[in-house]
């Protein structure tokens, strides 16, 4: 097989593009790949796809987001933006704003309803809790997994129990914003 | 356990056992974990870096079931060690780059592997033959809770494990299934279904992970979401997606075997003459032969040879393999001869 762009040597490199449910494929050889991975780095790198996912608008990172830094490992908004890659787990609480509508552009979701770490739920008592986090007491349900109780709720259209878990997620992020005041 | 140790023994992933494992290679999962606080890998200084690994390693030690495994640490072993271990997917192609504090555990039965300090401080897998998520679930399970009682990961109730790309935060977990689809490519359909499963959020790799070309008719597909569903759901998923696959291959396997028996026998058999014959022969080449003659062993138009040296042939035949099993180092040109004597003695047999 001949590469499709330079039509000299035997093609090597075999790329599946996937537009709108076409599929192209091209075959390459070594040479025209390299120059053609290049390109469609510089059009698409990932931290231009995540940029974009989150829709982020010019305007807006300059004023709000480019002042943003990881107070524990220095990472700024504009690093993220560039690699593409988080710092470490803080700088997830420190692009809060940017990060959430981004979770959910490429999950569906931004709500975790998976495992959690074991050692962690003894720890979290003793933890000092953070702006806008929120928490329940040792053995209760957190306000995560209710939402995702209410989210089935609401699915199955059991209502009822659907205000009932609302109410109870209310209370508790209420309690959690005023522990957070006092400590 | 030493590293040469492994050229002994068949993987277990490579087996050619459990459930479906005609069309299913391997089933495998993986979960990205981070240390609370400690910068990511790629974030890390060099003494980070070191702090990370020194971290993981005591907390490996800690475990009853990971003390017994054998780690690696990259910067003592050479290219083809490093190869080597990518090409029995104990490791992957990026982790071999980099080597700063970087190391891989490894279980006897390469079964469960635990990366550290690749993209994300943690990358533990586990590895199945056939189908078998559900199983592969149950070690990667308790892996991964021996290591959260030594190490604190950074984790929120809201988002998860968070991980140093945010398209593997929550459950941290990916779960790859690799297929053989032969006959789906045969008869031209396979596009659709690719096509089908990209629409659902899942994706498609070649046989060795992120941005590889199928060859052989090697398929490996994974979820894309790792957030708002659970482990157990995200596996169901893959379940049934692979369930409808499997279904599809086999009826065109089915009516191949019906309308065009004869010529498939002969292509398989015509592929079987040339890797028992060959001089000199690429890697690529025996892949797409072997697929052919894993095909044949299937559908019973080859009777003397099983699955698993099939399954095996595959994996000596890649070049770090060929380099430890002569031991020693070998050019391209090399590599292509010693392929084809290897190929001609297993298959003589």
């Amino acid at each position: 097989m001949i590469c499709d762009i330079c039509g000299k040597n035997p093609a090597t490199v075999h790329l599946t593009e996937i537009i709108d449910d076409q599929m192209n494929e091209l075959h390459l050889c070594e040479e025209c790949a390299h120059k053609k991975s290049a390109q469609m780095e510089q059009q698409f790198g990932l931290s231009d796809l995540l940029a974009g996912l989150a829709g982020f608008e010019k305007q807006k990172d300059e004023k709000e987001g480019i002042a943003l830094k990881c107070p524990n490992c220095g990472m700024t908004f504009k690093d993220f933006k560039k690699i593409g890659r988080l710092g470490c787990g803080e700088c997830y609480a420190a692009f809060r704003s940017f990060l959430g509508p981004l979770l959910k552009r490429i999950h569906g979701s931004n709500l975790h309803c998976g495992k959690a770490p074991g050692s962690r739920i003894a720890k979290l008592t003793r933890r000092k809790i953070e702006p806008g986090e929120t928490r329940a007491a040792p053995g209760q349900d957190t306000v995560a997994e209710l939402r995702i109780r209410l989210q089935k709720a609401v699915e199955a259209e059991a209502y009822e129990e659907a205000a009932r878990l609302r109410d109870r997620i209310k209370e508790l992020e209420r309690t959690a914003h005023q522990e957070g005041k006092k400590e | 356990m030493r590293l040469n140790d492994l050229l002994t023994h068949t993987s277990e992933w490579l087996k050619g056992t459990g459930p479906h494992s005609d069309i299913v290679i391997s089933s495998r999962l993986r979960l990205a974990r981070n240390i609370d606080k400690q910068p990511f890998p790629h974030w890390s200084s060099k003494k980070q870096s070191k702090s990370t690994l020194e971290a993981c390693r005591e907390a490996a030690g800690k475990s009853d079931l990971i003390r017994k495994m054998t780690i690696f640490v990259l910067e003592d072993l050479d290219t083809v060690d490093k190869q080597f271990l990518v090409e029995r997917h104990l490791m992957s192609y990026e982790h071999a780059q980099k080597t700063n504090s970087k190391a891989v555990i490894v279980d006897e039965d390469e079964v469960v592997s635990v990366m550290i300090n690749e993209e994300d401080h943690i990358r533990a897998q586990v590895m199945q033959s056939g189908f078998n998520l559900p199983e592969a679930w149950n070690v990667i399970n308790k892996v991964d809770d021996a290591l959260a009682k030594e190490l604190n990961y950074a984790f929120s109730p809201e988002w998860g494990y968070l991980t140093a790309c945010p398209t593997n935060a929550g459950t941290g977990m990916r779960g790859s299934v690799m297929l053989h689809l032969p006959a789906l490519v045969m008869t031209r359909q396979i596009n659709q279904v690719l096509a089908a499963i990209a629409k659902l959020s899942f994706t498609t790799r070649g046989l060795y992970g992120e941005g590889t070309q199928a060859t052989g008719n090697f398929f490996q597909i994974s979820n894309q979401v790792s957030l708002g569903q659970s482990e157990t759901d995200i596996i169901q998923n893959i379940n049934n997606l692979i369930r409808q696959i499997i279904e599809q291959e086999s009826q065109c396997r089915e009516t191949l075997m019906n309308s065009n028996r004869g010529m498939l026998e002969d292509k398989i058999s015509r592929s079987f003459g040339i890797l028992k014959s060959a001089h000199i022969i690429t890697s690529q080449e025996t892949t797409e032969l072997l697929s052919l003659v894993r095909l044949g062993c299937d559908l019973g138009i080859i009777k003397d040879i099983n699955r698993r040296h099939v399954n095996e042939l595959f994996l000596l035949i890649q070049p770090a393999h060929l380099q430890k099993i002569e031991n020693k180092k070998l050019t391209s040109q090399e590599r292509d001869i010693k392929r084809a004597e290897l190929i001609r003695s297993k298959l003589s047999k």
